[in-house]
C-alpha cells in the first residue's frame, strides 16, 4: 500500500505568539507549565503518523483529545504551528493561499457533525455545492450530484430542503455533497455521532460498502470505542493532544500499548457502559393487532422465532403472541388479536444500562421490547445480541 | 476654570468643511436633489388610484389580503384627509434616505460582519449616532446644504442607517462556524463564501435590520421637516405654530398609518425570503 498522508510532528498550539510555547515543547515542558507560563493551549503535541491509501484511518479520543484538531489541520481549516503534512507528495502546510484552495476543492471533502447543510439551498444545490464552487457547468454538476444522491439512497429527495429531513438523511446529504467532488481523501469529522444509535449503525454499514466500491482514504474521528472497531481498518488513540497508539483493531484490543487503553478496551465492565439503544435490534418482525392468529404463526414461521411483538396502528406496543397462544386462538375461531388477551412481556426505555436487564432476561420467557416515552415499540433485545455485545469484551471485534 | 471652547471648536471646523469643500457640496446637493426631484415627479405623474394599486399588489405579496386591503383603507383615508401631497413628499425622502441608508449601511456592514476590527472601530461610532438626540444633526446638515429636501435626507441618512450596519454585521457574524467551514472545507473563494453561504444564511437578520431603518427613516423625516424637508412633518409643524391641534392630529394620524404600512411590507419581505427558502 502506497502512503497517502504522512504527517510529521504536527504540534498546534492556541493563541498568538506561539514561538516561546514551542521552544518549551520542545524542551520537554508539560502541557500545564506552558499554559500557566505563556497562557497557550497545547491542541496537538508533536503527532506522526501514517495514513495509507485506501484505508480508513478513525482517530479515537474523548472530547478535548485534539481530535478533531488533527482532522482540521489536514486540510488546514487550522493552521498547523509546526510540523509538516506530507499529502500525495505535497507538503500542504506550505500551500498559498489560491494552492491551498485548488488542493480543497480537488483532493479533499469533509463530512461534518452537525450535517452543515445550507438552509437555504435544496439538496441538489447543497450536494452540487463543491463543483459549483469548482466552476462546474451547471447541468453537468447537477446531473452528477443527482447520480451521487441516487448512491447515497436519496433518489426523489433533490428539491427538498435539509429542514424536511431527518437526522439521518441530512448525513446523507452531507456524504453526498464530500462524495460528489471526487476527491481522493474523505475527512469525516464524528460524522455519525449525532444520529440515532438504529441509525448511526445503518450509516456504517453503508460507508463500509460504499467504500468497498470507492477505495478512497477515509480519516474518520470518533469518540466512540466500537464505531472505531467496526470502521477502522487502523485506530490512532489521541490523549491529551498525543498519540497513544496506532494500531489495528486487532492490535488494539489484544495489545493495548498502556493502561489508559487497557482501561477503555476491557478495563470497565462493557454491561455498564453499553445501554438498552446499543444492543437493541430493529423491531422486526412485528404484527398489528388487526391481523389474525393465521398471520402471526405464518411470521413466526418465516423467522423461526416462538413469540412476535403485537402493535397498534401507531406502533405502540399492546403484547406479545407466543405461538401456543396463536394455535390456541385460531383453533378458538378468533379473527383479530384484537380479541385476545395478549401476555405482556419485559419493557425497558432505550438508555438502560444492559446490566440491569440481564436477570429480567434471564427470567423472562419472552423478548424484551424498547418501547419510547409513548410507549412505542422502537427495538427488541434477545439474548444473543446482549452475548454477543458483552463478547466482543474479549477483544478481536475488529471485523464486526 | 474658564470654559473649554467646544462650541468654537465645532464651529471652526464645520466652516472650515464649508469653505473648503463648498463646491463640491453644492454640486453633490444639486445632483441629488434633481434625484429627489425626479421621483417626487413621477410619483405626483401617477394618479393617486394606481400608487393605492400599486401599494396593495406590494402589500399582498409580500404578506397577504389581509395587509393590501389594510394598506388600501389606509391610504385612501389619507387620499380623503387631503394630506396625499403631503404623503408623497414623506414617502420620497423615506425611500431615498432608506436606499442611501441600505447601499452604504449593508457593505458596512458586511465588512463589520467579517473583520473583528472593524467592527470594533464601527461600533462606538454607531453608538454615537443613536445617541445623540435626532435632531442635533439637523445642524451640520443645515451647515452643509442649506434648507429643503437634501439636508433632509443627509440628517435622515446618519439617523437611520446604524440598524443597517448593526443588524447585518449580527447575521454574517451569527452564521453557523460549521457553515463557514463548509465553505472554506470545500475550497470557495472569500467572495463565493460570502455570497453563496454568509449572505443568503444572514439574510433574514438583514431584513430586520433594513425594516428597523426604515422605520427611523420615517420618523427623522418628520422631524426634518424643521429645515425644510416638507411633508406631514411640515403639517404637524405648522399645526404647532398655530395651535390647530386637530390639523395637528390629522398628520400624526397620517405618519402612523405610513408606518404600520412600511413595517408591515419590509417585515413581509424578510418573512417571505424565510419561507421561499423552505417552504416550497
Amino acid at each position: 500500500m502506497s502512503e497517502k498522508i504522512v504527517v510529521k510532528n504536527l504540534v498546534k498550539v492556541f493563541g498568538g505568539h506561539p514561538q516561546k510555547a514551542l521552544s518549551m515543547l520542545k524542551a520537554g515542558e508539560p502541557k500545564d507549565e506552558i499554559l500557566k507560563e505563556t497562557g497557550l493551549t497545547v491542541g496537538i503535541n508533536d503527532v506522526s503518523f501514517t495514513i495509507n491509501q485506501g484505508e480508513i484511518f478513525v482517530v479515537m479520543g474523548l472530547s478535548g483529545s485534539g481530535k478533531s484538531t488533527i482532522l482540521r489541520c489536514l486540510n488546514r481549516l487550522i493552521e498547523p504551528s509546526s510540523g509538516s503534512i506530507t499529502i500525495n507528495g505535497t507538503d500542504i502546510t506550505k500551500l498559498k493561499d489560491k494552492d491551498l484552495r485548488v488542493f480543497r476543492q480537488e483532493r479533499t471533502a469533509m463530512v461534518f457533525q452537525q450535517f452543515a447543510l445550507l438552509p437555504h439551498r435544496t439538496v441538489l444545490q447543497n450536494t452540487a455545492y463543491g463543483l459549483e464552487v469548482k466552476g462546474v457547468e451547471k447541468k453537468q454538476r447537477e446531473d452528477k450530484a443527482v447520480a451521487v444522491l441516487e448512491m447515497v439512497g436519496l433518489k426523489g429527495y433533490e428539491d427538498k430542503y435539509p429542514d424536511q429531513l431527518s437526522g439521518g438523511m441530512k448525513q446523507r446529504v452531507g456524504l453526498a455533497r464530500a462524495l460528489s467532488n471526487d476527491s481522493d481523501i474523505l475527512l469525516m469529522d464524528e460524522a455519525f455521532s449525532a444520529l440515532d444509535p438504529l441509525i448511526r449503525e445503518e450509516m456504517q454499514d453503508e460507508l463500509l460498502s460504499l467504500q468497498q466500491k470507492m477505495n478512497k482514504t477515509i480519516v474518520f474521528i470518533t469518540h466512540d470505542l466500537n464505531e472505531a472497531l467496526k470502521l477502522g481498518d487502523r485506530i490512532a488513540f489521541l490523549r491529551d493532544g498525543a498519540l497513544v497508539q496506532v494500531g489495528t483493531p486487532e492490535d488494539i484490543t489484544n495489545n493495548p500499548a498502556n493502561d489508559y487503553i487497557v482501561k477503555f478496551v476491557r478495563g470497565v465492565d462493557r454491561s455498564k457502559i453499553l445501554t438498552t439503544g446499543d444492543v437493541m435490534k430493529k423491531p422486526q418482525p412485528f404484527i398489528t393487532t388487526r391481523d389474525g392468529p393465521g398471520v402471526a404463526l405464518r411470521i413466526m414461521k418465516e423467522h423461526g422465532i416462538s413469540s412476535v411483538f403485537v402493535v397498534d396502528r401507531e406502533k405502540h406496543l399492546k403484547g406479545v403472541i407466543t405461538v401456543d397462544l396463536a394455535v390456541e386462538s385460531r383453533n378458538a375461531g378468533i379473527q383479530s388479536l384484537q380479541d385476545v388477551e395478549l401476555p405482556q412481556g419485559p419493557v425497558v426505555r432505550e438508555d438502560v444500562p444492559i446490566q440491569e436487564t440481564l436477570g429480567i432476561i434471564a427470567e423472562s420467557k419472552l423478548p424484551m421490547g424498547v418501547v419510547d416515552d409513548n410507549h412505542k415499540l422502537i427495538g427488541i433485545i434477545v439474548r444473543g445480541s446482549i452475548l454477543a455485545a458483552l463478547s466482543s469484551d474479549k477483544g478481536g471485534d475488529g471485523d464486526a | 476654570m474658564p470654559k473649554i471652547p467646544l462650541a468654537e471648536v465645532v464651529d471652526r471646523i464645520v466652516d472650515w468643511f464649508t469653505d473648503t469643500f463648498g463646491n463640491s457640496l453644492d454640486a453633490f446637493s444639486d445632483t441629488f436633489g434633481d434625484i429627489i426631484k425626479g421621483l417626487q415627479n413621477l410619483l405626483a405623474f401617477l394618479p393617486w388610484w394606481v400608487i393605492i394599486i400599486i401599494f396593495a399588489l406590494l402589500a399582498w405579496k409580500a404578506s397577504g389580503w389581509k395587509l393590501a386591503v389594510g394598506s388600501t383603507l389606509g391610504l385612501l383615508f389619507i387620499y380623503n384627509l387631503k394630506l396625499w401631497p403631503a404623503f408623497l413628499d414623506t414617502l420620497v425622502l423615506v425611500i431615498i434616505s432608506a436606499l442611501v441608508c441600505i447601499i452604504i449601511g449593508i457593505p458596512i456592514g458586511i465588512m463589520a460582519g467579517r473583520n473583528h476590527k472593524v467592527n470594533r472601530l464601527i461600533t462606538p461610532i454607531l453608538d454615537f449616532m443613536q445617541t445623540m438626540p435626532s435632531f442635533v444633526y439637523l445642524i451640520p446638515a443645515l451647515m452643509f446644504f442649506g434648507l429643503g429636501k437634501v439636508p433632509a435626507v443627509f440628517a435622515t441618512v446618519i439617523f437611520a442607517m446604524p440598524p443597517a450596519i448593526r443588524l447585518t454585521s449580527l447575521g454574517i457574524r451569527q452564521v453557523p462556524e460549521d457553515l463557514v467551514e463548509v465553505g472554506e472545507a470545500f475550497g470557495s473563494t472569500p467572495w463565493q463564501l460570502l455570497w453563496k453561504i454568509q449572505l443568503p444564511v444572514a439574510l433574514p437578520t438583514i431584513m430586520a435590520g433594513i425594516n428597523q431603518t426604515m422605520m427611523l427613516s420615517l420618523s427623522m423625516v418628520v422631524i426634518a421637516a424643521m429645515i425644510g424637508a416638507g411633508g406631514f412633518g411640515a403639517g404637524v409643524l405648522y399645526a404647532i405654530g398655530q395651535m390647530k391641534i386637530g390639523m395637528g392630529f390629522e398628520n400624526g394620524v397620517a405618519v402612523v398609518i405610513m408606518a404600520i404600512i412600511l413595517d408591515r411590507l419590509t417585515q413581509g419581505v424578510g418573512r417571505s425570503f424565510r419561507t421561499d427558502d423552505k417552504d416550497n
